[in-house]
């Protein structure tokens, strides 16, 4: 028997040796040829968005001053601001939490701690599985028909209330699952020392088990709505404005006004042939990433505060 | 207690007075409140479902179907106008090719490399930097991929146009990278240590564990990330809708604008689009079938976790 | 569990290799002055066993003892617990397998030393795939679907499986399972297979089938055998070996071996104290 390697142990006797050609060079090279492709496949997105950053920093440096933040939409590039926009979404943010975040932790509280495994609560889980599936677009749609058509007395159709609506709905099953995960991690323990006491299951989750979540419920909150404030699509389905020069009343009537977000107007001045629009939009992007860094910090700060009191 | 003879005598019991009666009310009235808001999910689902089958079915009432599938072309705004979806289906099938032939390979070779090489500290610093660029709004992209990926490639290829399918479909396919790289790593880790070692134990070198034996494991988990990331790239708007362009022409070629269904409804809605007109219904005809091309996949993903999970204890 | 096992070895000191047996000739496999580590923390010390060809040698002992953890050593399989640290020396046909050379043949190592785990892993591929996948990245040369019938069939399992072979693994039974594991230890064509607590996850029907097994597998192959069981240790193996667990300074738990011996001594007529109280049920 003669093999190309060489023996790996003097005795190395038996007939069936011969039958295996372990070629350990050659496996181990293509070990290190795999390694470097994941590794490079892992780099290259972080690449690509190191770039994507630099050159968003490069374009809109430059339009970015306080002007630009105070000042309405124009026709002239140069006189251009986001005011208008800014405030828009900042409104869509509030309102947007307001509705959603009491739907979804409600939702959430009682899939975990009141339901059991029945039918009613499996069709709940299959079907915030599949609305994760569905296109932000498509909300677009529901909301155009549901909130701006049928609810026009209320809403006033085309207006900040519909914008919030809708997008409420597209991160309710974000939220929903993001409670029921902060709900899981305590302990269940907790819950049935409240029981032990005669608490009822409501006074064991709003004394003990809420309160213990909470950090981890925003958490999740404030990642679905930084998903929200990024949103474009639904809000100009459901007829968002790219051209908005006033100010909506800090009032109950404000939430019937039409309005515009950041996103809106980026799309907007990209979409313009003019090099100083596409700047104002890189500048736009500039106001939006920072509005969605301070969001996910505080979402981050929750996080690691929450871990460390566990 | 009693025992100890400095403790207080224990209070009566007439010291109290629960009111279970209210209480039993506020525990029922929460609990039909929340299963309520519960319900909103299924709602939402219903509420979608209804409106595109009441719209889409007006539409056909003006529109025949076997126009909407055998027009070649898509004008719904000439005085002659042709229906014919697949122009716009044939884009969003270009874009998602490009986009998901970016983004598998390159979400799943980084959820390997997560799982299975980064060191922990290193892990602990590149998860979060692929949420960032989860996190980063798609209008964003669409800048990028047409203000800087297009006239990039430009340098290559002379005959790539303003706008193209093919930088769309790029920067698409980066930006579900994460989405992929991060369910195939919850599926490529929650494989048991005790599998790799076995095949370890045979003499399988790392790679020959990892494509041998942790991959199919994680097939179910791999293939429904998978499926959820094509059903993104198909549904994506704005990147498509700013560095695709507006001009819906059948054809499978990615250096020339096209029209995908979502940049569709985008045009349309940024136009006059009363409530009742047909230009209204074309809104939600294209809406439903977009609709049905996520639920296919969405149904194909259920079925294919539910036969092909494998349960480990 | 008493703390206080009598005869407890000094710290620091090396025992010479345990009291009363000498070691044969046709060892294959020799462990000498073996410490493992986790970290700072010692977790097996200065083991010194000679494992003899072409017999059963079963590990016995309290739970956290080093058994399993000295077994691992066999197969170098320690070297992918982040931290782990083997000191000593572990010779397999007179080779010591921590001598640096072996570092990139480790695979090699391990395909001529094979291993069978506590709960069956099956791979999530048919069955014939399972057998396969060992022979084929070691670049078996043979006929394959041969070696997969005749592993099998080794395995006692053939009858079971051969109408079924495109199969999952995953779809056997629990007993059925493990046999499939050892059929694919077998398939590389091993001289030892290493054998951590087989058992301890199936019932007694399937316990008993791979005992059998593992008296026909003897004539081929060196098996060495990690079981909670003594039953088990006084029913399959030629040889025991009998670990204790001491508490270190650190608060820590530190196994050592007692005693090693043919099984009939260990379980009759037992030298160390510790041994006779263990294997007579009395602390364990």
């Amino acid at each position: 028997m003669t093999s190309k390697e060489p023996k790996l142990f003097a005795n190395e006797s038996s007939e069936s040796d011969s039958l295996f050609k372990a070629s350990l060079p050659f496996r181990y090279n293509l070990d290190k040829v795999f390694a470097i492709v994941t590794w490079a496949a892992t780099l290259s997105g972080l690449i690509v968005l190191g770039i994507l950053l630099i050159d968003i920093l490069i374009d809109g440096f430059s339009r970015l001053d306080w002007s630009f933040i105070t000042s309405y939409p124009s026709r002239r590039a140069a006189s251009a601001g986001i005011l208008s926009p800014l405030v828009g979404s900042i409104w869509i943010l509030v309102v947007t939490a307001l509705i959603a975040f009491p739907l979804g932790v409600g939702a959430g509280i009682y899939l975990e701690e009141y339901s059991n495994d029945n039918w009613f609560t499996r069709l709940v889980e299959i079907n915030i599985a599949n609305l994760a599936a569905v296109p932000s677009i498509i909300y677009g749609l529901l909301g155009l028909q549901v909130f701006v058509r049928w609810f026009q007395p209320i809403t006033n159709g085309r207006s900040i209330l519909s914008g919030a609506l809708t997008l409420a709905l597209l991160i309710l099953p974000i939220i929903i699952i993001g409670t029921r995960e902060a709900l899981r991690t305590v302990p269940s323990s907790l819950r049935q020392a409240g029981f032990a006491l005669g608490a009822t299951r409501w006074q064991v989750i709003r004394e003990h088990v809420f309160p213990l979540a909470l950090p981890g419920i925003l958490t999740g909150t404030i990642l679905a709505l930084s998903r929200a404030i990024g949103e474009t699509a639904p809000l100009i389905v459901i007829g968002a404005l790219t051209f908005i020069t006033f100010l909506p009343s800090i009032s109950p009537q404000g939430l019937q006004s039409p309005f515009t977000v950041l996103p809106i107007q980026i799309y907007d001045w990209v979409s313009r042939p003019q090099v100083e629009f596409h700047n104002n939009a890189a500048s736009g992007i500039i106001v939006l990433m920072l509005l969605l860094l301070v969001m996910n910090a505080t979402a981050i700060f929750l996080r690691n505060k929450f871990q460390k009191s566990r | 207690m009693s025992t100890n003879p400095s403790s207080p005598p224990s209070p009566s019991s007439d010291l109290f007075r629960p009111n279970r009666q209210l209480s039993k009310w506020v525990e029922l009235v929460v609990k039909y409140i929340f299963a309520a808001f519960a319900l909103i999910s299924v709602a939402t689902t219903i509420g979608i479902v209804l409106t595109l089958i009441f719209e889409t079915v007006e539409f056909f009432g003006d529109v025949p179907l076997w126009r909407f599938l055998t027009d070649r072309e898509w004008t719904p705004r000439f005085v002659n106008p042709q229906y014919g979806i697949f122009v716009l289906i044939s884009a969003t099938l270009l874009t998602s090719a490009i986009a998901i032939s970016v983004a598998l390979p390159i979400g799943l070779l980084a959820a390997i490399c997560l799982s299975e090489y980064a060191p922990p500290k290193v892990r602990s610093w590149l998860k979060p930097a692929l949420e960032i660029l989860a996190g980063v709004p798609t209008v964003v992209f669409g800048y990028f991929a047409l203000l800087l990926v297009t006239p990039f490639l430009q340098n290559f290829i002379p005959a790539l146009q303003g706008f193209n399918a093919l930088s769309a479909g790029l920067v698409l396919g980066v930006s579900i990278i994460p989405l992929v790289a991060s369910l195939s790593e919850d599926a490529i880790y929650a494989i048991p240590g005790s599998l790799r070692q076995g095949a370890y134990a045979l003499g399988a070198t790392k790679r020959e564990t990892i494509v041998g034996v942790v991959l199919p494991s994680a097939l179910s988990g791999i293939v429904a990330s998978f499926v959820l990331a094509i059903s993104r790239a198909i549904g994506e708007t704005m990147i498509v809708t700013i560095a695709a362009g507006q001009n819906p022409q059948m054809g499978l070629n990615p250096f020339v604008p096209v029209m995908t269904m979502t940049a569709y409804i985008v045009q349309a809605s940024l136009g006059d689009t009363p409530a009742g007109s047909l230009a209204y219904r074309t809104l939600f005809a294209v809406g439903m079938t977009l609709f049905l091309l996520t639920l296919v996949l969405n149904i194909f993903s259920f079925w294919f976790v539910r036969k092909f999970r494998e349960t480990y204890e | 569990m008493k703390q206080d096992p009598i005869n407890q070895p000094l710290s620091g000191q090396i025992k010479p290799p345990y009291s009363g047996y000498t070691s044969s000739k046709e060892a294959i496999l020799q462990a000498e002055k073996v410490s493992v580590f986790y970290g700072s923390y010692l977790a097996v010390r200065d083991v010194f066993l000679d494992i003899e060809t072409n017999k059963i040698t079963a590990f016995i002992g309290p739970s956290g003892c080093g058994k399993s953890t000295l077994l691992r050593c066999f197969n170098r399989l320690n070297d992918l617990i982040l931290g782990a640290r083997v000191e000593g020396s572990i010779k397999f046909q007179g080779e010591n397998l921590y001598d640096k050379k072996f570092d990139r043949k480790i695979e090699e190592v391990r395909r001529r030393i094979g291993m069978v785990f506590q709960k069956p892993t099956p791979f999530s591929k048919s069955i014939y795939e399972n057998i396969a996948f060992g022979a084929k990245i070691n670049g078996y040369q043979g006929d394959m679907d041969e070696l997969v019938e005749r592993s099998l069939r080794q395995a006692a399992l053939w009858d079971e499986v051969k109408d079924k072979l495109k199969q999952s693994g995953l779809s056997l039974s629990g007993g059925q399972q493990q046999r499939l594991c050892i059929a694919r230890a077998i398939a590389v064509q091993p001289d030892v297979i290493l054998m951590d607590e087989p058992c301890s996850a199936l019932d007694p029907i399937s316990t008993l089938r791979i005992e059998d097994l593992l008296h026909e597998l003897k004539e081929q192959y060196t098996i060495v055998i990690v079981t909670h069981n003594m039953q088990q240790a006084s029913r399959v193996s030629d040889m025991t070996a009998f670990f204790n667990v001491e508490p270190t300074d650190k608060g820590g738990r530190m196994g050592y071996l007692v005693e090693y011996d043919r099984t009939e001594v260990i379980f009759q007529s037992p030298k160390e104290e510790s041994t006779r109280e263990y294997v007579s049920g009395r602390f364990g």
